[in-house]
């Protein structure tokens, strides 16, 4: 089989159901349980920090 | 030891332009290599008079604003530059003479066109995510920039890029690749300032002190990456002399065709849609001061996104030599995305959730709000566009240009108007801007004018389609083109105007930016001590 024919083969099959798939556990992960908590510490990271970069031995509350 | 590094570099790079400006093959060639050889001459002299002077390490307990606010104006200058040369260019097509017979060659509309597209895109749009990017990745990363001066550099050289590419335009230096319109030199040094660019963008995000990546600067990432694979890839040309502007391309025929439009889609998809969603989810809750309506959307909005934006590209080359598979695919792509673009214009709209009393106060915020409006807008447009009838119908029509500025002036234009607003109190440490007053006046001149400027290219457009294809009953066409172009004369005048209001907007806008920095109170400094949350 010539190259092109292969790989559209290729494309059209195993690579799209593989790029689903990742797509989909994307979406798992996203919505796995426990994970509110860290999106939400993660949504106020805009409102902290204005001002100065955290020192070497500040700690991050 | 640098410094004298930093000497023998500039002085051999002045020696080779001045070698190239020698025996340039044409103009614009030419003139390029005098403005490189003086650059870096000037350069030489400066750093000359600096030797073994003393340098003042920058202090490292404080975020690098100086670029940024170097960013701020140079966004507002070139937007006014591209605004204007664009309401030229409306008006040279509604009234030819303004091609000026004396300048033919120079300033008429085909010179001009692609200075207009790069001006906004690259030196208005591409100045505004390289400083807001600046702006974001340090907050949210709680980490000055890193690399020191590597981000002055990445400033300075993509102002080079821009003048280079325009001077370049003028003087008929082009590959005639839209949107990739500069030469292959300008393409190297653009290669060389973007890959400095992502440097001081992820060695920020390595040193960070907040365990998590904040969605923007993913967006924002996702930008950087995507645009230099596509700016690689897109220009693959051979030089035809290394002393002259023309190159060849590799590609050749259709595979071109379809390399430029997989790079011009996707520089719609991840310069003007990405980028600028990285900037909207920075902005719009900090403006709204809540956290985004759902992170959990927003993550899903970014893969959706990454995922599907890549394939969009064929249906700009849909009925041509391109196999129909290809372009079917384009078209399917397209539709699909209509609803990760949605479901991004509702997680912006919905951070309002609660804070909807803020768009009668504040016009800022309701900048910003329209500018998601028009995403939502133009993101619907667009895949519609996309089905093989409907650009049967479109293609090659004024529905398209109509379609580009909507999205363009309403969603770019408007968050980065929203953007400006929001930094340039905070850049220069100012209470609040100057007046509010006058960021109303700029919202509903934009409004209006970006309304005016889409509904006349409907209008044309579609009446320019139904034209083309009418048949008389022996099956003759029944317009000739000319006849097309005398019809659209109305609608080319209102285009105008409504250009004219968006770049009086504008101005409006960098006199109060400007007069925020000069009249505006300064931020009291914090007379006690706040405790660290």
């Amino acid at each position: 089989m010539e190259t092109y024919s292969l790989l559209r083969e290729f494309a059209d099959s195993w690579m799209l159901l593989l790029l689903f798939t990742v797509f989909l556990g994307v979406f798992l992960w996203v919505i796995r349980p426990g994970s509110r908590a860290i999106h939400r510490d993660t949504a106020a990271i805009p409102f902290r920090n204005d001002d100065a970069p955290l020192g070497p031995e500040e700690d991050r509350t | 030891m640098g410094q004298y590094i930093k000497l023998i570099v500039l002085g051999l790079v002045a020696l080779a332009a001045a070698i190239a400006a020698n025996y340039g093959r044409d103009l614009a060639y030419q003139v390029h290599a005098v403005l490189i050889m003086l650059i870096a001459g000037a350069m030489f002299l400066w750093e000359v008079r600096q030797t073994d002077e003393p340098r003042i390490p920058a202090p490292q307990n404080e975020y690098m604003d100086g670029v940024i606010r170097a960013g701020v104006i140079a966004t507002a200058f070139w937007g006014i530059a591209g605004f204007l040369v664009g309401v030229i260019i409306a008006f040279q097509l509604a009234f030819p003479a303004l091609n000026l017979d004396w300048a033919e060659g120079y300033t008429n509309f085909g010179r001009l066109r692609p200075l207009h597209t790069s001006a906004v895109i690259f030196a208005f749009g591409g100045n505004a995510l390289i400083a807001s990017s600046f702006f974001i990745v340090q907050r949210t990363c709680a980490a000055r920039l890193w690399g020191g001066n590597l981000s002055w550099f990445v400033f300075w050289g993509y102002q080079l890029f821009i003048v280079l590419a325009a001077t370049g335009y003028l003087l008929g230096g082009t590959q005639s690749k839209e949107y990739a319109e500069p030469e292959w030199y300008i393409d190297i040094w653009l290669t060389i300032v973007w890959v400095s660019y992502l440097a001081v963008y992820l060695g920020t995000i390595i040193k960070r002190r907040e365990p998590h990546i904040y969605v923007a600067n993913w967006f924002l990432l996702s930008f950087i990456v995507t645009v230099a694979m596509l700016h690689l890839i897109n220009n693959i040309s051979i030089p035809v002399s290394v002393y002259g502007s023309k190159s060849v391309q590799v590609f050749a025929g259709v595979q071109d065709a379809m390399v430029q439009w997989w790079y011009g889609h996707n520089a719609v998809g991840f310069f003007l849609t990405a980028g600028f969603l990285g900037m909207m989810y920075y902005f719009v809750p900090k403006q709204a001061n809540r956290p985004v309506f759902s992170y959990k959307l927003s993550i899903i909005h970014f893969w959706a996104l990454i995922f599907l934006y890549i394939w969009a590209g064929p249906h700009h080359l849909h009925y041509t030599a391109l196999p129909d598979w290809a372009s079917t695919l384009g078209m399917v792509f397209s539709i699909i995305l209509w609803m990760p673009s949605w479901g991004g214009m509702i997680n912006g709209l919905m951070t309002l959730q609660g804070a909807w009393d803020k768009l009668r106060t504040d016009p800022v915020l309701r900048m910003m709000v329209t500018s998601l409006a028009f995403y939502g807008m133009s993101t619907f447009e667009g895949p519609m566009m996309s089905i093989r009838a409907v650009n049967s119908l479109s293609h090659y029509t004024d529905w398209t240009i109509g379609h580009v500025h909507s999205g363009a002036l309403g969603w770019n234009g408007l968050i980065t108007f929203g953007a400006l607003y929001y930094l340039t109190p905070v850049l220069w440490k100012r209470e609040a801007l100057y007046s509010l007053r006058l960021v109303s006046w700029h919202f509903w001149l934009a409004t209006i004018g970006i309304v005016l400027y889409a509904a006349s290219m409907w209008v044309t457009g579609i009446m320019e389609g139904l034209m083309w294809r009418e048949v008389d009953a022996n099956g003759f066409l029944v317009n000739s083109f000319a006849d097309t172009v005398s019809a659209k004369f109305p609608m080319y005048v209102v285009r105008g105007l409504g250009g004219t209001l968006f770049l009086a907007g504008a101005c409006v806008m960098c006199y109060n930016l400007w007069m925020t920095v000069k009249a505006a109170p300064a931020k009291a400094p914090l007379s006690t001590a706040v405790p660290a949350e």
